[in-house]
């Protein structure tokens, strides 16, 4: 958004954002996906499939479609996301029959992959993005930055409804 | 009338010893968070944002019925239901039929100030429900049965160890919760479960789309996402006017909402939800089943849009634009006011600060704007603040001249008819009167002067001023000089041989009667940079009168000082104003007061006596004729309305050439502003606000010269350091060299 941030490439700007919100990220190539997870992710964990073809959450230590009681034992929850924000560190989340929202809500950890490529500078390319998504009949996102926190307890708190802790795992894509 | 102002004076000093630390400390970090996020965005974004955001706001009332169409148009065919309530008991008892349809026990909430406005959860308890905030805020002054006492942090009055105890003694826990994090860990655990088990979650909306059905919430605490995904039946609460054509439209307010209350470029969680919604429902009475516990829930959604007094508000000239609000709390923290007794004082049933006094008269009525209505000095200071451009300072005006007119009238009126020459209906409290006709009373002061002094000074008359027209005691009374400003312009010859600019300095009330000392000055300043002086015979600008409410008087004074000024415009003078509150009614409230054109005319021919300076040096003016600074320092105050029209740096600007070291103020406001801090129950709270100021400068006073631009920032300055403040122009007279 800043003048100073447009040159440099969307993957780096996007982890400065995340640095600034304490976010750690990772930057693995596809085949990696399995392996980054099993070190990013506390177990147990709970996952709701990625929404990539190309991408699978089969081989992570994760369990998909949990029992109620998994999903509330779970330190960790895997979500995809489609969108991210270089600018701002945000990844939106799809609401999806596959449980995005609760599997990303719960946890005191979320882990969202994202596609390099699906990396957008600004909230105004954001909003780009959103426009088509809403007009193919995708209209349920949240636009999420940083873990949950609040300051009505009297000093700032992360980890209120939502995540203490959010790790954001890049995905290059295949050249 | 002094009697009914006592409770106000007595509970105005128990919230300032209460939570007036509290208050101020949130709200002023609210605020120095917006004024660096706005600067990190960069102004021109920002304005270019807001200038969208008012446009969206401004067409979609305009097409509102028609949006309200499309809305249930839309949400009925994505298979959920619209209900536009007429007013709150026709919204409650509609949701209570829902929660009873799916047989609920309990229900769970996420903030919204609608369901405040309605009151909602009153009415869900006597049906029997059990209900529970999840903001944690909200849930702190649920359990404290209290009221929200600001519109995004309803628990800011509160510090953390006021919250451990009430905590403590309501939930009576294992362990002490003595920190921020064991208090939210505790939250968490005690909502989470009631979220997990409720069968309904309600919360706001802050923006609904027509085109699509959706609506967007904006959360730091992810509790709202819970509260619309888990239950399997959402209820999503919104007044009509949340109502915005599309997602395309939701841009720019993305941008502002978080930025303008907060001071986050984006809230933690936007969510844009399109209900009802894909995520499968969770089945915690089945907890071993895979699949969420079946995730085999029925989704049931509702949008239930409430009237309840906005499209009455719709057809309200004046009231309209409050319709565009969108809450963000912005205009309660810039209100140094606000920042002082926060909104158990600044608020009314529901909505606190300074667009509060919009929806009160709205949704509930005048008389319950009247309670905190004069709280709103004018300053503008919130204008810059608000996200929308909510002229904010001129809803709170025309509320109170509503609420002057629906007085009855009493014998005080018929004796005040008869001696003031303004246009006000019989029932216009006599204090207001007094104080909007404060030019009648100084040209009688004046004329009288120095008798009149020596009267007003001696206890007796300050008794009786107390008690009749609530004039505090504690203050110094302006002292009116026998020689008005024109009389001595009149008698003076002009010293400008041949004039590079023509001048006609206006002789606002305060410069022409009581600070002429300024006015002279900037009669010589002037004269040394070139310019022809002249001081026209011209009467107030309305602004007194305006200031209590009183808009018939201040438009006649309005017309007639544009009347007197214009053909000064017209043969090629400039007119120049000492006073900023004055130049601030040119500028701006005379759009509401005068005909388009002749409020153009005169606001593009007026000038702020060191804007004008300044514009003479850079046109080449010798800034040798005036005596030079020296290195001297000087602490400012710059004027509130003079801030929000951007013109203080011209000041410093001029005084910093002339070889001044300059220290601004950096706080909102001198806390006086205008009658304010005369009357009785508001002294206190206008000295509380005045301290942060004094803090400021008193380390400096004995170095540096104090100056004030305004005359109630410089009566305030005079009454909490030592007396001795004068107008930035004094310092430039070249009586001094
Ligand atoms: S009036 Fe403006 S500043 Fe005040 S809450 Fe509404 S949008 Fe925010």
């Amino acid at each position: 958004m800043s003048e100073g941030r447009a040159a440099t490439d969307p993957v780096a700007e996007f982890r400065q954002s995340l640095s600034d919100l304490d976010t750690p990220s990772t930057v693995v190539a596809p085949d990696e996906l399995g392996a980054a997870l099993e070190d990013v992710v506390e177990t147990p964990a709970v996952g709701a499939e990625l929404p990539f073809d190309d991408l699978s959450l089969a081989d992570a230590p994760v369990t998909l479609d949990p029992s109620p009681a998994q999903l509330r034992a779970a330190a960790s929850g895997v979500t995809g996301s489609r969108m991210g924000i270089a600018s701002l560190g945000t990844v939106a989340v799809e609401s999806r029959a596959e449980g995005d929202e609760v599997v990303g809500l719960y946890p005191s950890q979320h882990v969202a992959v994202i596609k390099a490529s699906d990396i957008r500078a600004d909230l105004a390319d954001a909003f780009d993005w959103l426009r088509a998504e809403f007009e193919a009949g995708r209209r349920s996102f949240v636009l999420a930055t940083g873990p949950s926190s609040t300051g009505d307890m009297g000093a700032l708190v992360q980890g209120v409804h939502g995540p203490e802790a959010v790790h954001i795992v890049i995905v290059r894509d295949n050249e | 009338m002094s009697d009914s102002q006592r409770p106000d004076a007595d509970r105005i000093r128990t919230l300032l010893a209460s939570e007036g630390d509290e208050i101020k400390e949130n709200t002023r970090l609210f605020n120095a968070g917006r004024y660096d996020a706005v600067k990190d965005v960069g102004e021109d974004v920002h304005e270019r944002n807001r200038t969208r955001a008012r446009e969206i706001k401004e067409d979609a009332i305009e097409r509102l019925p028609e949006l309200i169409h499309q809305t249930r148009n839309a949400v009925e065919a994505n298979g959920g239901t619209v209900y536009v309530a007429d007013d709150a008991a026709d919204a409650n008892r509609y949701i209570a039929e829902v929660a009873e349809a799916k047989d609920a026990g309990s229900v769970v909430k996420s903030k919204s100030m609608t369901t405040e406005e309605i009151d909602l959860n009153e009415a869900l308890e006597d049906g029997g429900l059990e209900v529970w905030e999840t903001d944690l805020g909200e849930f702190v002054v649920q359990v404290a049965e209290e009221s929200p006492s600001h519109i995004v942090g309803p628990s800011l009055h509160k510090s953390r160890e006021e919250i451990t105890e009430l905590f403590e003694r309501e939930f009576d826990p294992d362990e002490p919760l003595d920190s921020a994090q064991k208090l939210t860990a505790f939250a968490r655990e005690f909502l989470g479960e009631r979220i997990d088990d409720a069968e309904v979650g309600i919360t706001g909306a802050n923006f609904v789309m027509a085109e699509s059905g959706s609506i967007a919430l904006v959360t730091n605490e992810g509790n709202a996402r819970k509260c619309a995904s888990i239950p399997d039946t959402h209820v999503a609460v919104a007044g009509i006017e949340k109502i915005i054509p599309s997602v395309a439209e939701l841009e720019p307010f993305a941008e502002l909402i978080s930025r303008s209350a907060t001071g986050q470029e984006i809230p933690q969680y936007l969510s844009l939800l399109t209900p009802p919604v894909d995520t499968p429902t969770v089945d915690f009475d089945r907890p071993d089943e895979p699949g969420f516990g079946g995730g085999d829930g029925e989704r049931d959604f509702h949008l239930v849009l409430i009237d309840n007094g906005r499209r009455a508000m719709r057809q309200d000239e004046d009231l309209r634009e409050t319709l565009y609000c969108i809450r963000c709390g912005a205009c309660a923290n810039s209100c140094a006011n606000f920042q002082s007794v926060g909104g158990h004082a600044f608020g009314g049933e529901t909505y606190t600060g300074g667009i509060a006094t919009g929806w009160e008269a709205g949704i509930e009525g005048n008389d319950v704007a009247e309670e905190f209505n004069d709280l709103c000095t004018g300053c503008s200071r919130c204008v810059n603040a608000c996200p929308v451009k909510i002229d904010i300072p001129w809803i709170n005006t025309v509320v109170r001249d509503r609420i002057n007119r629906g007085k009855d009238p009493g014998f005080d009126d018929l004796l005040v008819d008869g001696l003031v020459p303004d246009e006000e209906e019989s029932g216009t409290p006599l204090r207001k009167r007094f104080f909007g006709n404060f030019e009648t009373v100084a040209k009688l002061g004046s004329a009288t002067a120095p008798l009149s002094n020596a009267v007003a000074s001696t206890g007796i008359a300050r008794k009786a001023m107390e008690s009749v027209l609530g004039v505090d005691a504690r203050r110094d009374l302006p002292e009116f000089e026998r020689t008005t400003l024109k009389d001595w312009a009149a008698e003076r010859e002009s010293r400008v041989a041949d004039p590079d600019r023509r001048v006609a300095l206006y002789p606002d009330v305060y410069t022409n009667y009581v600070q002429t000392e300024r006015g002279k000055a900037a009669v010589r300043v002037l004269e040394a940079l070139g310019c022809e002086v002249v001081v026209p015979d011209v009467g107030g600008s309305g602004r007194a009168p305006l200031s209590q409410g009183m808009i018939a008087t201040a438009e006649s004074k309005a017309e007639d000082a544009a009347a007197s000024l214009l053909p000064y415009v017209e043969e090629g003078y400039d007119v120049v104003v000492v006073e900023p509150s004055d130049l601030a009614m040119f500028r701006r409230e005379y759009e509401k007061l005068l005909d388009a054109g002749t409020q153009e005319r005169l606001d593009e021919g007026s000038y702020e006596v060191l804007e004008y300076v300044f514009g003479l040096l850079e046109n080449g003016a010798d800034a040798d004729a005036l005596p030079a600074g020296d290195g001297h320092g000087v602490a400012y105050h710059s004027h509130c309305q003079q801030r929000t029209l951007g013109l203080e740096t011209y000041t410093e600007t001029v005084l910093d050439r002339l070889g001044y070291d300059v220290l601004t103020s950096d706080v909102e406001c001198c806390g006086m502003a205008g009658s304010f801090g005369y009357k009785s129950e508001y002294y206190e709270l206008s000295m509380d606000v005045g301290e942060t100021l004094a803090e400021q400068f008193e380390p400096e006073a004995d170095e540096r010269t104090v100056v004030a631009s305004g005359t109630s920032c410089m009566e305030q300055l005079d009454a909490l350091l030592s007396p001795g403040t004068r107008h930035p122009v004094e310092l430039l007279d070249p009586v001094r060299r």
